[in-house]
Formats: C-alpha cells, sequence, structure tokens
C-alpha cells in the first residue's frame, strides 16, 4: 500500500478531507451533514494518514491524543446541556446567540456547540481505533 | 416499491442470521454488521419511503413546501449506523485478541468461561 | 414523658435508634474495646427506660401511635402505636437485650469481629422493636424479613464451622418462606378490609372472619406465625440455630424471633382468632408442639440442646393459649410470656457461661459447679424456681393463670388441661435436671479449671432472676401493669387481674400446680431412663425433619445444576439459534393469531393471482442498485477468499447507502459510506493478520438447520414489514418535527436538528457509548509493556492472559 503516489498524494488528499470534514459538521444544521457525518470523514483522513505516513508522524501532526479529543467531546456535548441552567430552563434547552459582524450575522447556539461535540467523539473515537490498530500492525510487521 | 424493500430486508436478515449461526467468529461479525444493516433498512422501510425529497426545508421557507421524507427514522438510523460501527470495530478487536490469545476463532473452542466438564455444584453448607 | 420531641419522632426513634447504633457499633467498639459492651448496652437500656414512661398512658387504656408517610400514592405509612401487647414485648426485648449486649461485650471478649457482633445484635434488636411497634402491615412484614436476614447473620457469625452456617441457611429458609406467608396474608387482609393498618383491622375481626377468603387469609398467617415460632413439624430449625454464640441464643429465644409468631398470633387473635379451625389448628398444633419439645429436651445432653428444645415447648404451650382464646388463657398467655422471656434468657446466660468457664456444656460431665460459680449458681436457681412454678415466682402466677380457665369444661378442655400440666410437668423435670446436674454434687473434671464469670455475664442471670422473683412477689403490680393491658389488648375488653399471693388450699389450682411439681419431680430421676428411652426412639424413625431439609436444600442444588448445564453448556450457537427460533416465533406467532396473513393476502384474493402480481414501479437505476445489494450478499456467503468477503461486505453496504441516498436520506447516506469505507480499512488491517480458514465448513445438518432457521426469520421479518405498510402511519410526531423545526429550532435540516436538539439527551449518550466502545477497544489493543511468555503447557496459562487482555 505505501506506493510513491499514495505518499504523495495522501498529505493532499487528508487535508482536504479535514477541511471537508469540518465545513459538512458546520453546515450541518441546515444542510445535509453534521457532527456524525463530519467526524467519520475526518476520521477516515486520519486513517488514510496513518497508512501513508506511519502512525508516528500522525500522532505527532495531532498533538493532543485522540482520545483526549473524543473526552473533550463528550465534555463539550454535556456542558452545552448545562449551560440552560443560566436561562433557568430545563437540561439542554437550546440557546441562541446571534453576533452581527459586519454585513452577515453569525448564530451561534448550543446545538451548534453540541454537534461539535458529536464531530469530536467520533472523530477522536475513531481517530483512536484506526491508529491503534495501524500501529498495532506496524509493530508486528 | 415498498413490498421490494421488505423483500430486501427479509434477505438481510436472513443472510445476518445464517452467518451469526456460524462457528467461526469472523463470519459471526460480518453476520451482524448485516444484520445491523437489515435492521436499519427495516426501520427506514417502516416510517414509509418517499423518492428524493430530503427532510431539509428550503432556506427562505419556514415549512416544506410540499410533502417530504418521514425524519424521524432518518434520525434513528443515523446514530445506530454510528453505533453499529463502534459494536463492529469493538467486536473485530475483541475476536482478534481471542484469536491471538486463544489461537482459534472457533467459538467451539472458545469455553474457558464455559469449560466442557463442569464440576457438580458442592452439595454442603 | 416529654423529652421535647414530638410523639411521632420519638417513636420513629425507638425504632430506628438500634439501627443507627448497630451502624456505629463496630467504630465504637474499636476505640473503646475493653468496654463497648457496657457503653452499647446503653442503646437498649435507654430505649427500655423510655419506653417504661409509656407503661403509665397505656395502663390507663391509652394507645399512641405515630408516624410518617412512606408512599403515599399507594396508601402505604411507615406508622407505630403502643399498646399493652406491643408494649410488653418491647419492654421485653429492650430489657433483655440490654443485658445480652453487656452479657456479650464479655462472652466474646478478644473475639476479632466482636465489633461486628455488636452491630449484628442491635440491628436485630432494632428489627424486633419496629416488628413489635409496627402498626402497617407492610411495616411488620418489612421488620418480620429483617429480623430473619440479622438472625441468619448471627447464627452464622461463627461462619468457620459448618454446622453454623447450616443453621444460619436452615433459619433463613424456614422463616423467610413464612415471612412469604405473611405477605400474602397481609396483602389478602388489605384487600378485605381495605387498610394496611393494624389497629384498624382489629376492629374488623366480622368482616374478616365472613370474608370467603378467610380460609386463605388464615392459612398464610399461621404459615408466617408456625414458622417462625418453630412449632411442630417446622420446629427442627430452632435447634440447629444453637450454633449461634450463646448471647444470641439467649436473645434470640426468650423475647424475641422465635417470640415473633407469638406476638402475630396474639395481635391477629382478635381479627382472626374465635372460629373452629383457628381454635382447632392453634391448640393441636401448639400441643403437640408443646409436648414434643419437652420430650425433646429430656433427649438431650447439652445445655444449650435442652434449653433450645424447652423453647420450642414453651412456644407450643403459647399457641396453645392463644388458641384457646378465653380470657384467662390470654392472660395466662401475658404473663408466661414474661415469665418465660425472664427464665429462659436468664438460664441460657447461666449456660453460656459455664461454658465460657469450664469449657464444656455437657451435663452428664458437669459436676458440683456451685462452690466453684456461687453466683452464675444464684443465678441459674432463681431461673430455674420460675420455670418449675414454686409460689413467689412470676411462673407460678402463669400457670395458676392457664389451668384456670380450663377446670370444669368439656373434654377438650380437659384434654388440654391434661397436655398443659403434662408439659408444664415435663419442663418442671428439665428445669431441675438444669439446675441440679451441673451445680450440686461432687466437683467433677472440666476440660477448663472452673471458675467464677466476670460480673458482665453475671448481671444477666441475677437481674432477670430476681426480676422473676420481684415480679412474684407483687402480684397486683404484675396484674395491673403487665396482664390487663397485653390482655385486653389481645381481647380488645377490659380484663380483670386474679392474681393474689393468697395461697387457697382448696383450690383446685394449688392441687393442680401440686400434681405438676410432683410429675416434675419424677421426670427428673427418670430423666436417664427416658433420654434412653427417647434416643432409641429416635434411632426407630430412622430420619429427622432435618434429614428432609438437608434432601431438599441438595436436591435444589443438584437440580439448579442440572438446568445450569442444560442451558448453559457454551455452545455459543445453540445459544443463538435459541434466540433467533425465539425471534421466528414471536415475528410468526401473533401474526397467526391475529390474522396477519387474512390482512396481507386476503382471501378473496387468492383464487386470482394476477391481481397480487402488479410490478412495482421501481426506475431501472432502482432495479440496479437493488440488484447490487441482492449480489454483495450472496456474495458474502460464498466468497473463497478473505479479500472477495471483504469487498462484497462493502458492496452491500455501499447499496444500502444509495438506497438510502434515492430515497430521500442524503444524511444517512452520506453516514453510510463513511461507515462502510471505514469499516473495510479496519476489517483490511485485522483480517489481513489473522490466519484463519475462511470457508464454511458446516455439516449438512447444521447448513440445514441454520439455512432454515435463517429464512423462517428473513421471510418473517418480511411479512411483518408488509403487513405494517398496509397499516396507516401515525406521523404526528414527525409533523411536529417538521412543523417547529425551522420556527422553534431555527434549522433547517430536520434531521440534524431531531439529532442535536430535540433528542440532544438521547445522542449524548450515543456518543458516550462510541466513546465507551473506543476506550475498551484501546484497553484491548494495549499492549503489554512485558514481553510475551512463550506459549506453555499450562493449561491456566490462557485463561490468564485472557483476563489481562480484558481488563
Amino acid at each position: 500500500m505505501n506506493t510513491i503516489i499514495f505518499r504523495t498524494i495522501a498529505p493532499l488528499i487528508v487535508a482536504t478531507m479535514l477541511v471537508f470534514s469540518v465545513y459538512v459538521c458546520l453546515r450541518g444544521h441546515n444542510e445535509p451533514g453534521g457532527g456524525f457525518i463530519g467526524g467519520l470523514i475526518g476520521a477516515a483522513a486520519i486513517g488514510v494518514f496513518g497508512m501513508a505516513s506511519g502512525v508516528a508522524t500522525v500522532r505527532q501532526a495531532l498533538r493532543v491524543d485522540p482520545m483526549a479529543i473524543a473526552g473533550f467531546g463528550v465534555f463539550l456535548a454535556g456542558f452545552t446541556g448545562v449551560l440552560s441552567l443560566f436561562t433557568a430552563s430545563p437540561f439542554m434547552t437550546s440557546i441562541w446567540l446571534y453576533l452581527p459582524i459586519g454585513e452577515t450575522t453569525i448564530p451561534l447556539s448550543t446545538p451548534l456547540f453540541f454537534d461539535i461535540g458529536v464531530y469530536c467523539v467520533v472523530f477522536g473515537t475513531i481517530s483512536a481505533i484506526a491508529l491503534a490498530l495501524e500501529s498495532d500492525r506496524e509493530e508486528e510487521l | 416499491m415498498d413490498y421490494v424493500l421488505a423483500a430486501l430486508v427479509g434477505l438481510f436478515i436472513a443472510m445476518g442470521v445464517y452467518l451469526l449461526l456460524s462457528r467461526s467468529v469472523i463470519r459471526m461479525l460480518i453476520g451482524m454488521t448485516i444484520l445491523g444493516n437489515g435492521v436499519n433498512l427495516l426501520i427506514f422501510t417502516a416510517g414509509r419511503v418517499t423518492r428524493e425529497v430530503a427532510p431539509i426545508i428550503p432556506s427562505a421557507l419556514e415549512q416544506p413546501s410540499g410533502p417530504i421524507a418521514n425524519p424521524l427514522p432518518q434520525a434513528l438510523i443515523l446514530t445506530a449506523i454510528v453505533i453499529g460501527f463502534s459494536m463492529f470495530a469493538f467486536l473485530l478487536v475483541l475476536a482478534f485478541r481471542a484469536y491471538q490469545s486463544l489461537d482459534a476463532d472457533n467459538t467451539d473452542t472458545m469455553r474457558l468461561a464455559e469449560p466442557e466438564q463442569t464440576p457438580n455444584p458442592p452439595l454442603s453448607y | 414523658m416529654d423529652l421535647g420531641l414530638s410523639l411521632d419522632t420519638s417513636l420513629l426513634l425507638v425504632a430506628l435508634v438500634p439501627f443507627l447504633a448497630a451502624f456505629v457499633a463496630p467504630f465504637v467498639h474499636r476505640f473503646i474495646r475493653p468496654v463497648s459492651g457496657w457503653i452499647l448496652a446503653l442503646v437498649p437500656g435507654g430505649i427500655f427506660l423510655y419506653l417504661l414512661g409509656f407503661v403509665e398512658p397505656i395502663v390507663s387504656g391509652g394507645t399512641i401511635s405515630a408516624g410518617l408517610d412512606w408512599i403515599p400514592s399507594y396508601d402505604i405509612r411507615l406508622s407505630f402505636f403502643v399498646d399493652g401487647l406491643s408494649l410488653l414485648f418491647a419492654l421485653t426485648i429492650s430489657g433483655i437485650g440490654a443485658l445480652v449486649v453487656l452479657y456479650s461485650g464479655a462472652y466474646l471478649k478478644g473475639h476479632p469481629h466482636q465489633g461486628r457482633f455488636f452491630g449484628f445484635i442491635l440491628a436485630f434488636m432494632g428489627a424486633m422493636l419496629g416488628l413489635v411497634l409496627s402498626d402497617s402491615l407492610l411495616a411488620l412484614f418489612t421488620f418480620w424479613e429483617l429480623t430473619s436476614i440479622t438472625s441468619f447473620l448471627l447464627i452464622g457469625f461463627d461462619h468457620g464451622r459448618q454446622a453454623a452456617r447450616r443453621g444460619a441457611i436452615q433459619a433463613l429458609v424456614i422463616t423467610n418462606i413464612g415471612g412469604m406467608f405473611l405477605l400474602a396474608g397481609g396483602i389478602l387482609i388489605h384487600q378485605i378490609a381495605g387498610s394496611w393498618d393494624l389497629s384498624a383491622v382489629r376492629g374488623m375481626g366480622e368482616v374478616l372472619r365472613g370474608s370467603g377468603l378467610y380460609g386463605a387469609v388464615l392459612v398464610c398467617i399461621l404459615g408466617g406465625a408456625f414458622t417462625k415460632s418453630a412449632q411442630f413439624p417446622l420446629h427442627f430449625w430452632l435447634p440447629n440455630a444453637m450454633e449461634a454464640p450463646t448471647p444470641v441464643s439467649a436473645f434470640l429465644h426468650s423475647a424475641t424471633m422465635v417470640q415473633a409468631g407469638v406476638y402475630l398470633l396474639a395481635r391477629m387473635s382478635p381479627s382472626l382468632g374465635g372460629t373452629e379451625a383457628w381454635t382447632l389448628t392453634l391448640t393441636i398444633i401448639g400441643g403437640v408442639t408443646l409436648l414434643w419439645g419437652a420430650l425433646g429436651s429430656l433427649r438431650q445432653t447439652d445445655l444449650k440442646q435442652i434449653l433450645a428444645q424447652s423453647t420450642i415447648a414453651s412456644l407450643g404451650l403459647l399457641v396453645l393459649l392463644i388458641g384457646l382464646g378465653t380470657e384467662a388463657s390470654i392472660a395466662a398467655m401475658a404473663v408466661y410470656f414474661l415469665a418465660h422471656a425472664l427464665y429462659k434468657a436468664g438460664l441460657f446466660m447461666v449456660a453460656g457461661a459455664v461454658d465460657h468457664e469450664t469449657g464444656t456444656r455437657d451435663i452428664t460431665t458437669l459436676r458440683g459447679l456451685a462452690d466453684k460459680m456461687p453466683v452464675t449458681f444464684i443465678g441459674a436457681g432463681l431461673a430455674a424456681l420460675s420455670m418449675i412454678g414454686l409460689p413467689l415466682t412470676i411462673g407460678y402466677f402463669a400457670k395458676e393463670e392457664m389451668y384456670l380457665g380450663l377446670i370444669g369444661g368439656q373434654w377438650e378442655t380437659a384434654l388440654a388441661l391434661i397436655v398443659l400440666v403434662l408439659g408444664n410437668a415435663l419442663l418442671a423435670g428439665v428445669a431441675l435436671l438444669v439446675l441440679i446436674r451441673p451445680f450440686l454434687g461432687d466437683l467433677a473434671p472440666t476440660p477448663k479449671p472452673p471458675h467464677e464469670a466476670p460480673i458482665a455475664m453475671l448481671a444477666g442471670p441475677i437481674l432477670l432472676g430476681a426480676g422473676g422473683i420481684v415480679a412474684g412477689l407483687l402480684p397486683d403490680w404484675v396484674g395491673h401493669d403487665v396482664l390487663v393491658p397485653a390482655a385486653s389488648a389481645v381481647l380488645g375488653e377490659t380484663v380483670k387481674s386474679h392474681l393474689s399471693l393468697a395461697i387457697d388450699l382448696t383450690s383446685p389450682l394449688l392441687w393442680l400446680s401440686a400434681l405438676t411439681w410432683a410429675l416434675g419431680i419424677l421426670f427428673y430421676r427418670q430423666a436417664d431412663t427416658m433420654r434412653t428411652l427417647l434416643r432409641r426412639f429416635e434411632q426407630g424413625l430412622g430420619w429427622t425433619a432435618d434429614t428432609v431439609f438437608d434432601a431438599v436444600m441438595f436436591g435444589l442444588i443438584r437440580f439448579a445444576g442440572a438446568v445450569t448445564r442444560f442451558f448453559h453448556h457454551g455452545q455459543l450457537e445453540f445459544y443463538l439459534t435459541v434466540v433467533f427460533a425465539g425471534l421466528a416465533l414471536a415475528v410468526f406467532g401473533p401474526m397467526f393469531a391475529f390474522g396477519g396473513f387474512d390482512w396481507l393476502v386476503p382471501a378473496a384474493d387468492l383464487g386470482d393471482w394476477s391481481k397480487r402480481l402488479v410490478l412495482p414501479g421501481l426506475q431501472p437505476y432502482e432495479w440496479g442498485i437493488i440488484l447490487l445489494a441482492v449480489l454483495g450478499l450472496v456474495a458474502v456467503l460464498i466468497a473463497g477468499t478473505r479479500l472477495v468477503a471483504i469487498l462484497s461486505l462493502g458492496a452491500q453496504g455501499t447499496a444500502l447507502a444509495m438506497i438510502f441516498l434515492l430515497f430521500g436520506a442524503p444524511d444517512l447516506a452520506f453516514t453510510q459510506f463513511m461507515v462502510e469505507i471505514l469499516s473495510v480499512v479496519i476489517l483490511a488491517l485485522v483480517m489481513t493478520r489473522l490466519r484463519l480458514d475462511e470457508r464454511d465448513h458446516r455439516p449438512f445438518e447444521d447448513w440445514a438447520r441454520d439455512g432454515t432457521l435463517a429464512i423462517v426469520c428473513g421471510a418473517g421479518v418480511s411479512l411483518l414489514l408488509m403487513l405494517v405498510l398496509t397499516g396507516t402511519l401515525d406521523t404526528r410526531l414527525s409533523d411536529f418535527f417538521t412543523q417547529t423545526s425551522v420556527p422553534i429550532a431555527h434549522g433547517h435540516n430536520i434531521v440534524n436538528v431531531i439529532l442535536v436538539d430535540y433528542r440532544g439527551f438521547d445522542t449524548l449518550g450515543e456518543i458516550s457509548v462510541v466513546m465507551g466502545a473506543g476506550i475498551a477497544i484501546l484497553a484491548l489493543l494495549r499492549r503489554r509493556k512485558a514481553p510475551l511468555p512463550p506459549r506453555s503447557a499450562d493449561p491456566t496459562e490462557p485463561n490468564h492472559r485472557v483476563t489481562e487482555a480484558e481488563a
């Protein structure tokens, strides 16, 4: 699998996929997409990167342990639910905030951050699994 | 077309069951995936299928302009797919480790928890 | 007595304080080891003194009740009430409890688990107090079961010995079966009377006795009481419970545990008593138990066993008295209960002291201890006098009162009188045996050189014995403060006390007593002969209730083993076959039962197949995708190599994704695509490293069986789905999501809005599951730091490694 062509193209593919995964995640509320799909695309990118450049390189590039990202995701998702405490409404009641920046308005909402949490969990967990399997394989070979 | 999908669901389930009844762990794993796919399709079909109109409201509107696909089964299935995948990965790794530790992928030879000759329970207090 | 607390609070405290004390007892014991018995005895002692304050209002005819809501929606309250009967029991329990705690401080001195023991015995006392103070039948049941559990812990306290474990299990099994009876009886009573409260049920005797369910209620209540109070033929657990440390025996068999059944019968007698069935059952069972226990007592040579068997006899006596149900017999019941509690607890303590200081309890080896253990001897003497029923002891009045109601009646009462005289005489013989054999005569050698017991162990017998005598000297007080309130509570009307110190030589009662004593002396002198005879009889019988119990228990274990081996034999495919056969049944059963096939294919259409053969309106590319799915599935099945199998798996998944895409589910399609890609990648990563046999080697029978099952399951699900599709879909929920997605949740992608907003809580759970699976996988994959040991022939080896890998 480690052909020259694959190794050369892989970083390009990976970068594109990662950007695309974030895009899919963020647009999810109004267009097809969302945290689950985005996370899967991102994890696939990491898997491809791992195959091409080796697990050590990927871990170095990620800087953070993927499981930590997943943990952060669960925390973020749970935390957005807790925020509704401040509006004296039940757990996970959504809160919307419209930030006007120049001509456009950026809608910030707890469901958005919740979705980002989902993204982090799926991305982190599945990347961790893929990397662990790959490193297991590398050690054996 | 509903009936065709229903028949396809039956095929998925039958294949999944047949593979799950095998003694090889890897075949059981594949059977599990197929069974999961079959159940997802079952939920999807049971929520009625329509062609090509995704449950997405055009950005200018508050309500969909015409009939749309049923969003509820889709939401159920979306998480089911991801969880099913996690389950699949877990079982795969478990089978892999079992293979490494026990040198077997046949469930008949995996008898550590329930050995062939279980001793009788002690007859005393 | 007013402690500044409301009555509710203080009465609740009485029932709950022992549990709190039980909780802290081990810690208290750890810090003040030498005097922990003295300190902890303050708890029951305090309760005793507090309850004494209730005597005055109760004697003047009142009752006290308190409670709090437990499960208000079912009208269940944790309610307590105090009347003469419960006060008598509660005072006895707490009073003897204090002495027992004190006693066990010395008896178990230096035992490594003494703190635990204190905890158990205080919890047991709390359960017992709760039992006699409960007003609600359900609270009574709860405390009843608590006494069973705590007595299990106490009897099995010395859990290193098998005999102790057996005794504990026996007591638990028998009394818990009784507990179930009691629960059933309580529920039936609630059904009939419409109230859980004993104080309300008491007034509804007519309703209960007239009900068609009276027989069932009676069986249940008697079942509960007879198991707890060790009535024949369920008496055998009680002697085995003697495996408990002696303080436990002294407590359980005098005023608590076994008396719970007597209490229940006394409590229930105004509501259930008075019928022929009640009277006959109680008198017959009570009478048989009395004689059986008394004779059994003479058979024994172990001091504790002698006392245990005599307890059975006394319980039978109490049940017999409740069964007779006359004013005099109920009064006798109250007095005898007190007398018995005082002397039996004292005698057990004496037996324990003798055992503790000499190392044996065998009356055939013990002789002449009176010189070495004078105070113990005095304690034994006081208790034994009361047990014999000599004048000036409370036992005398109990006996007088018993005979009083039975003189000059029908032949039934005469028979009861004979049984009572005989039973009392046997018990008097036992008392003489226990008093004279170990203490009088020449000193015989014992395993340990005998010496006097410590004061904490003497306080109990002396105080209790003195109590018996003092009560005997103050018949007016006993009559007024003990007998009348308790008997009135049982009978529901005010009774008069007949107790007096005057001895009337013309009264037949005196002569009956004299007859009892004479017979008692006779039995004592012939004790050895009788023992030989009784033992021969027992050997001739060949089996005992004990052997039956063992056979039942072992049969149960064997049965459980057989069932487990049948269902859990370790063949995974058998389990799965059962599961899928169950699935097929669950799908097809209701379809047949509710005529699902008629709905699917109406009988009218059956003849005309052309009507059913309508080609589905699918586009060619849709057919193509479905074909891809079918091909993928079939290819997985017949794949010859791993790679083909993996790719075919991918093919069917991709086909599924395309179906989602075609029918309006782009989100699902994307997700499914990504999952398929990742699955194939992961499978490829792992599968290439397994040297597996990828072909399916099923024997033909298996192949046929599995195939049939698979087709049946698949067809069943298909048909069920078609049936569902013929019905109408309830779209209210979907419509709600569709209508409100933009206005409320500000999202245009309804599926995503459902996921992250409407069902956000579910999604939170789901991502936690994903993360959990990830952690489990990483744990499985974690490499051991140390190199793998070479595979050895040691059979335990793989086991060890698997647990390590799973950990």
